[in-house]
């Protein structure tokens, strides 16, 4: 019996999906670079796991091979990271990824940002709407004529069309 | 027989902070008699002198400390502990005088140095405004007297070996700091951080005396300026450091040391915009004097990251209690900042009122809140770690993965706003303006995106997609910005041009110094924008490595590198493993290479010496890493960096701009105007006239 087109529709649309996650699914080798690039060596030097540079360095070496056995054995990448954190702990990662408070260390520089931005958008908003309110009243007296001159000829100094 | 000169260094020390003292408190009184206008014993002007004098003599007193210990260094006199352990007989002359600023206690000798140095020029300067200079001198003095504390009492460069037993030889050097360009980044980076002294006791006495007018503001730009140029000068040293000796293939690691240099550097970046602001149009002067109180609070905390143990780095001092006296300091300082400026506040209302959204005001303020989010960005990721470890009981690392992906989009809106900054008018600009101004740059950036995704560059095909994205988006946004500038530097010409009958690069050359600051300003942000350019190729890097035996060869990007031998050798300082390796690029040798290893004998320790042939287009950077212990042939990493050399042609433009900004502009008064054919003396023509800073024209090239 013809499956109904909606459900044809729903199959193909699930074999695409599979076909997708299969594509994008890593080889081994390259599970292993990019968890790699997401530890750090922990010999002192700071560097990525996979770029120190130190032959013979003491730690990056059984690290790197840790690495290889934990990829080997099929587990996903969060399971790889755990081992590690289990055995050095949170700062074996090069950037704060595990939740909870390791966010704000991405939330609040955005935040500010956006923040910051909405403040000055606001303080010229303010700026401008202030001098608005002040033109009709432009036939007060000009505030420093010494300031004003001299302000003037640094205008002159550094500015053309001023 | 011991050694008189580390008493001389000590007694020196000694005595500087006695006239370091005497200079503030005497300052002091003279300055608050002269401002309340009370009766001293002695005159107050007599007494603000007599300051500025002891002032002049604590320079010469600190340079004969700081001349000890070089003496110390060049004598190899081991009883001296600081010389013992960053100094060594066999160590090159250079490399003992740099031996100053190797270690904890000396780089404190160097600040304090460099400060009284400063504090020297300032002094001697006075008559520019002598109550002013009496205010920044005193404000400069006491931090002096600060650091001169710390190195009598917590730091001292002179304490003797403990025990009393002197060695024959030294520790030696770290291996790393045994580089030509550590000769000079450090002392360029404390020019830099200590620099900052200067404007910050200007602004504080600026605010402490209710300065009238502007011209404090010259004063300190003009200070800022060269303490930017410095510190500029001595990351990208220490970026270019880093790429020759590290060995990693890169220059910039999101170091917590490189962030603490970098965090005055943005801050000072947002003072010397946003100061143009108080010059021009009155306006916001409580928020320049906050920029430099900031800066200068920057660099103390950057030195008590470094210090104190606070982050770990490797390039941190030793950890020592020195971290209290930096944080006691800064706390102060911070104190007195927040009282000054609430006491005086009303002082620095502003003049003026944004006329116009659509600005050259506004394109500051808002290129001040891009360069700050960035400081407080860098400042977050720096910090972090300790805040994590209070608040969940265990460190994070902040390492270049972080800084990256929320650094660079701030950055990238940092170039976007370096094109459109300049292009807008001050109090408003009209839409045709906004028409005439944007239309080049915006189809240079289409041009320029469109090219490049054709030449190949896809973001959706890549593996690391976001970084060719970043790429993209920086070589687009850096042609607009380019061509941004040399649109403004050909109409500028041809207005120079029509009046005078002038070449065009006479015209540009006349343009330029007629009004430096403006056109030195467009050539920072050239070099700036092709900085940018160099840093986003890193998004193209490739590397391989491989164990190489004699005659094998490896291939990458159409280069062949041949091993031709591999050796060892030594000398006093240490022994050496190279590698000779062909380079050929089809089939043509086009040199050869020689990465080295080296291992220093009195430290014990390994450093690399990087091979680098490097191109317009890349780097080919070759490191020696260390011999296969089973085989014993040499490893080698090879690293294709594209576009690498265009950041130092990037820092070199920006050095030239800002010479250029710093030279003083012609005065209308030095004009000696020739009749020509298109601007007879006669008949001057009323459009030009109406342009006041062409009116003045250079007459010397005619002379």
């Amino acid at each position: 019996m013809e499956a109904p087109m909606p459900r044809r529709l729903l199959q193909i649309a699930l074999v695409c999906l599979l076909a997708v996650t299969m594509l994008g699914a890593g080889t081994p080798s390259s599970s292993f670079d990019k968890i790699g690039h997401k530890l750090v060596c922990q010999c002192g030097c700071g560097q990525i796991l996979l770029e120190c540079n130190h032959v013979g360095c003491p730690v990056s070496g059984p690290m790197i091979d840790e690495l290889h056995a934990q990829v080997a054995t099929g587990l996903p990448e969060t399971g790889v990271l755990n081992f590690f954190i289990s055995k050095y702990g949170p700062i074996v990662l090069a950037e704060p990824i595990r939740g909870g408070f390791d966010n704000v260390a991405w939330i609040v520089p955005f935040a500010a940002l956006v923040l910051a931005t909405l403040g000055v958008a606001l303080l010229i908003r303010m700026w401008h709407r202030r001098y608005a309110r002040m033109q009709p009243a432009a036939t007060a007296p000009p505030p420093d004529t010494t300031t004003n001159t001299m302000r003037d000829r640094i205008r002159r100094d550094i500015d053309f069309d001023s | 027989m011991p050694h008189p000169m580390p008493s001389f260094g000590s007694f020196s020390l000694l005595l500087a902070l006695v006239l370091g003292a005497y200079t503030f408190l005497s300052g002091t009184f003279a300055l608050w008699a002269i401002s309340t206008g009370r009766q001293l014993a002695i005159s107050a002007e007599h007494l603000r002198e007599s300051s500025r004098r002891a002032g002049l003599m604590s320079f010469v007193a600190v340079s004969c400390a700081a001349f000890a210990l070089i003496w110390a260094a060049f004598t190899n006199d081991y009883s001296v502990d600081y010389i013992l352990h960053h100094t060594n007989r066999a160590l090159a002359p250079a490399y003992k005088f740099s031996a100053l600023w190797s270690g904890q206690e000396g780089s404190l000798l160097l600040w304090a140095w460099l400060l009284a140095a400063y504090g020297f020029v300032l002094r001697l300067r006075h008559k520019v405004d002598i109550t002013l200079s009496a205010y920044a001198s005193t404000i400069l003095s006491a931090i002096q007297v600060f650091f001169l504390l710390i190195l009598v009492f917590a730091a001292p460069p002179f304490a003797g070996v403990p025990g009393g037993v002197v060695p024959a030889d030294g520790f030696g050097l770290n291996p790393l700091l045994q580089y030509p360009e550590m000769v000079i980044h450090p002392p360029m980076l404390y020019l830099g951080y200590v620099g900052f002294s200067v404007p910050f006791a200007f602004a504080l006495g600026a605010l402490m005396m209710r300065y009238p007018g502007e011209k404090w503001i010259h004063i300190t730009r003009r200070w800022t300026m060269v303490t930017w140029l410095f510190l500029t000068c001595g990351i990208c040293l220490g970026m270019h450091w880093a790429y020759a000796v590290l060995g990693w293939g890169g220059y910039w690691g999101w170091d917590p040391v490189e962030n603490a240099s970098f965090l005055p550097w943005l801050t000072g970046t947002a003072f010397l915009h946003s100061v143009m602001m108080q010059e021009k149009r009155g306006m916001m002067k409580g928020w320049n004097v906050w920029l430099i109180f900031t800066t200068f609070l920057l660099t103390i905390l950057g030195t008590d990251l470094t210090r104190s143990g606070l982050v770990s780095s490797v390039h941190a001092f030793a950890q020592s209690s020195i971290g209290s006296w930096f944080t006691t300091f800064m706390v102060i300082v911070f104190v007195v900042c927040l009282f000054t400026f609430l006491y005086q506040r009303d002082h620095l209302k502003a003049e003026n009122r944004l006329e116009s959204l659509v600005s050259r005001e506004s394109s500051f303020l808002f290129n001040n809140l891009i360069l700050l989010a960035a400081c407080f960005t860098v400042l977050w990721g720096t910090l972090f770690p300790v805040l994590s470890e209070f608040v969940q009981g265990s460190k994070v690392t902040m390492g270049p993965p972080f800084f990256n992906r929320v650094a660079v989009p701030v950055g990238l809106a940092l170039v976007f706003l370096t094109g459109i900054g300049p292009l807008l008018s001050w109090r408003s600009t009209s839409l045709r303006a906004i028409r005439r101004n944007f239309i080049l740059p915006c189809i240079a950036i289409l041009a320029t995106a469109i090219v490049l995704m054709a030449c190949g560059v896809r973001p959706w095909k890549d593996d690391d997609a976001t970084s060719s994205i970043y790429a993209l988006v920086c070589f687009a946004l850096g042609a607009g910005v380019i061509t941004a500038i040399f649109s403004e530097f050909l109409r500028g010409a041809g207005v120079v041009r029509t009046q005078t009958g002038k070449n065009l690069a006479a015209s540009i050359f006349l343009l330029v110094r007629r009004n430096t600051r403006r056109y030195g300003g467009y050539f920072i942000h050239f070099g700036v924008i092709v900085m940018f350019i160099g840093l986003a190729g890193s998004a193209f890097n490739q590397s391989k490595e491989v164990e190489m035996g004699f005659g094998d060869s490896v291939q990458l990007n159409g280069y062949k590198i041949v091993c031709q031998s591999y050796s060892q050798d030594s000398n006093a300082n240490y022994d050496t493993d190279f590698a000779l390796l062909d380079v050929y690029h089809g089939n043509k040798k086009i040199t050869q290479l020689t990465p080295e290893k080296r291992f220093y004998t009195a430290s014990q320790q390994s450093s690399t010496i990087v091979a680098i042939h490097s191109t317009l287009a890349h780097d080919l950077y070759v490191v020696f890493m260390g011999r296969n212990p089973e085989t014993d042939r040499p490893i080698i990493k090879i690293i294709l960096n594209p576009l690498v050399n265009w950041i130092w042609i990037g820092v070199g433009i920006i050095i030239f701009g800002t010479f250029i900004a710093l030279v003083p502009p012609l005065k209308p008064g030095t004009r000696r105007v020739e009749a020509t054919e298109n601007s007879p003396l006669e008949a001057p023509n009323p459009k030009l006239e109406a342009r006041p800073a062409f009116a003045a024209v250079d007459g010397s090239s005619h002379a």
